[in-house]
């Protein structure tokens, strides 16, 4: 077995259990903390693919970022209301689970029936390098220099946003 | 980046939008009465961007890399996002002092979300596509939850921002089946390869999961039951962006990806699917806007019919359906415009005066702003000689020519159910009598906003033709 | 590629066993005697008032979304900076340039964050 079978077995391993017993407690905090876990693993399996900027940028944004704000929000909801909400709407669940399958088996479809497309390399050494830090600097900056701009600009109005909707004293 | 300078000179639209939403961040910061001047800035900034788009027509190009066309329909579209953004700016001067969000920001997100509208309407690439609607979306999920203090307004934010972000989850996962196919992102690459893609079932998933994540951007039927929801509760001047530039966008977006294989083998692939929304939309809208007492309720549903309406030009596969899209939002851009300013000058404070019934006896209360509206419903309901006419005049063409006159006629009969509710409202303003004898007061600004939209689709009513030589010039 | 991200791992893996060794080996070696003082909620000497999940105030959550913008922002600048030299070598001043307007945009955003107290406490 190689390193990277060893390293995917291990991360798929974590990231099914995490992702399992997430969507199964009943405290939404620690739903949230196993989310973590899951990320976690997640970044690991983008690393087995060669995506490391990938990698990093799960373990900063969504490790980091995303789950401070997922647990302040779980707990600015009143939990007394969020107890009695799936025993409101059961069908809710169904729902959850047929979306689930459905996801499921478009996946499967995909790496079971469809052929690897025509275009992308599949040698190992391109794979590599077109996943470093490098490669996506450069990429960004001449070929997609204005969807970064563009970005900035999302992300202006999402600051502005932000304030105007949440600032207690506004102004 | 730039090759040369005419390069910058054609992306300088998007280039001073994306000042003046710096300089208006600078202002709000430092001057102590910046709720005065930014609509004023914004106003001569959309303005001139909008003029200076008009004069650059015919400098089609493709710049940054092919992510971004210029020149064209494209400016076309610059015109009327810009258009639409200074009247609403115009008319929101007073109507946001009455109706308690008097801020600065107000302005600056309007003008970051006409940023993403330009970007949108500009897109070579699909990431272009995703961002423009990103920077837009954010900004109207900002806009409809302006008055933090009102509840209404804010269940139209959060219905806004999940449903909206839902509709994203739609775009971007059709989007990633896309470019696990084709392997790229760009526009045209995908439609110069649609005939070796478009056997493949992936492929052709996420290109319907695209056109349902726009579907719901441009209010059509099954994913429309935010539309009276949020057009209720957000400000009323900014329902008016919305509906009208808002729509456009969405639109825009759908003629930058479709367009390019209208006329080819591939052009009716979706014309089932469209056809259907298209119809649902028109009857939907038609129909459950007359049982609405509430006028921004109304004007909801029939901005539902106007998508469905927009949705036979884009079903009907061919540049006549395009020219008429275009022809169409601009028209309807204008309306509903008028029609939700006047809206919102007649709007009391807390919500009050928008009952149908509180129209009663205004034929005589206010002649004026009366015999105003009366002429923005005539349009909105396509009578000639107004600019609504010639929309539906041209979409409904475009479709017989695709041998989809079953369309038109669904179309025709749409236009004669949604006639009832336009002129019901004429009927209460001029033949009903009122309780209070109170006349409407208005400020210049607003009137004037309302003044030049109805202008506008009086010129193009009476001209329709040089409208529609120019959009087909460039297609 | 893999390979150089070993020590990351063996970090990984010596951070999972003794964080879990150290909780569960007080667990196991410890002597547990429970009686129903013990198990109870200590509440500084008070008998425990209210559940543990209260409702906290709407300023976490501008804290936490500044906090996401600004760091996805910075997560920008890393491909920049590690590629800057050889860039700026082959295609000049125009990687500078579209870095400094992102960088402008960022900035006033943080700054209108200062001044209208995005930061403040109150």
């Amino acid at each position: 077995m190689t390193l990277e079978i060893v390293l995917f077995v291990i991360f798929a391993l974590v990231c099914l259990v995490s992702g399992i017993l997430m969507v199964t407690r009943v405290n939404p905090v620690i739903s949230a903390l196993f989310l973590v876990v899951n990320f976690g693993s997640l970044a690991g399996l983008y690393l087995t693919l060669n995506a490391q900027f990938i990698a990093v940028a799960q373990v900063i944004i969504y490790a980091g970022a995303i789950m401070v704000f997922f647990l302040f929000v779980i707990m600015l909801i009143n939990p007394e209301h969020e107890k009695r909400f799936l025993e409101y709407k059961p069908q809710l669940k169904i729902f959850a689970v047929a979306i689930a399958v459905l996801v499921f088996l478009q996946i499967a479809y995909i790496i079971l029936f469809s052929k690897p497309s025509e275009g992308v390399s599949r040698e190992v050494a391109a794979s590599v390098k077109a996943g470093t830090i490098e490669q996506i600097g450069r990429e960004l900056f001449t070929k997609y220099v204005l969807p970064f701009e563009a970005v900035g600009y999302l992300l202006l109005s999402a600051a502005i946003g932000a304030l105007v909707l949440a600032k207690k004293k506004f102004k | 980046m730039l090759n040369n300078i005419q390069e910058f000179y054609n992306i300088l639209p998007l280039i001073i939008i994306g000042g003046l939403i710096l300089v208006s961040l600078i202002i709000e910061m430092y001057s102590e009465s910046s709720e005065k001047i930014l609509p004023w800035l914004s106003i001569i900034g959309f303005l001139f961007v909008g003029i200076y788009s008009l004069v650059e027509v015919g400098r089609t190009s493709i710049v940054l890399q092919n992510m971004l066309a210029t020149g064209g329909v494209v400016n076309i579209f610059w015109l009327i996002f810009n258009i639409t953004a200074a009247i609403v700016c115009l008319l929101s001067i007073n109507y946001i002092k009455k109706y308690g969000a008097y801020y600065g920001e107000y302005y600056i997100i309007i003008q970051t979300s006409v940023l993403g509208m330009m970007l949108m309407a500009g897109a070579k690439d699909l990431i272009v596509i995703f961002l423009g609607l990103e920077v837009m979306s954010i900004s109207f999920y900002v806009l409809a939850g302006f008055n933090r203090n009102r509840s209404s307004a804010n269940e139209a934010s959060l219905k806004y921002f999940l449903l909206g972000a839902f509709a994203t989850g739609f775009l971007v996962y059709g989007i990633a089946l896309i470019y696990g196919k084709a392997t790229t992102t760009s526009i045209d690459a995908i439609s110069l390869n649609f005939s070796a893609l478009s056997g493949n079932v992936l492929f052709l998933t996420g290109v319907l999961l695209f056109l349902i994540g726009f579907s719901f951007k441009i209010a059509a039927f099954p994913f429309h039951m935010w539309v009276p929801d949020v057009y209720q509760g957000s400000p009323t001047t900014v329902a008016g962006l919305f509906s009208t530039a808002g729509k456009a966008a969405g639109f825009s977006a759908l003629i930058v990806t479709f367009a390019a294989l209208f006329g080819g083998p591939h052009g009716h692939l979706f014309t089932p699917y469209l056809s259907a929304i298209a119809v649902f939309s028109m009857l939907f809208g038609s129909i459950v806007a007359i049982m609405q007492t509430d006028i921004k309720r109304m004007l909801a549903y029939s901005s539902i019919a106007h998508a469905g309406y927009m949705l036979i030009g884009l079903a009907s596969g061919n540049i006549d359906g395009v020219a008429g899209i275009i022809f169409y939002l601009a028209a309807y851009s204008f309306m509903n415009l008028a029609a939700f300013g006047i809206v919102s000058i007649l709007e009391g404070k807390e919500e009050t005066n928008l009952d149908l019934d509180s129209y009663a006896g205004l034929g005589t209360r206010s002649p004026f702003i009366a015999g105003l509206f009366a002429l923005i419903m005539f349009a909105l309901a396509g009578i000639p000689p107004f600019a609504g006419f010639f929309g539906k005049y041209y979409v409904f063409i475009a479709a017989i020519k695709s041998d989809l006159t079953w369309l038109a006629m669904v179309g025709i009969l749409s236009s004669m159910i949604s006639v009832y509710f336009y002129l019901r409202l004429v009927v209460i303003m001029y033949f009903k009598s009122s309780e209070t004898e109170d006349k409407v007061s208005y400020t210049a600004s607003e009137i004037i906003a309302v003044v030049i939209a109805v202008v506008f689709v009086i010129i193009l009513g009476l001209a329709p033709g040089s409208f529609i030589d120019l959009v087909t010039k460039f297609l | 590629m893999l390979e150089s991200y070993i020590p990351i791992f063996i970090v990984m893996f010596f951070a999972t066993v003794i964080a879990l060794g150290i909780t569960f080996s007080s667990m196991l070696l410890g002597p547990q005697r429970p009686n129903k003082e013990k198990l109870s909620t200590y509440e500084s000497g008070m008998k425990p008032v209210g559940t543990t999940r209260e409702r906290i105030s709407i300023k976490y959550y501008l804290v936490a979304m500044l906090f996401i913008i600004f760091d996805l922002e910075v997560l920008f600048i890393y491909p920049w900076a590690v590629q800057f030299k050889k860039l700026f070598a082959e295609f000049g001043i125009s990687i500078f340039i579209s870095m400094f307007i992102f960088l402008v945009v960022f900035e006033l955003g943080y700054l209108y964050a200062y001044k209208k107290g995005g930061f403040e406490w109150d």
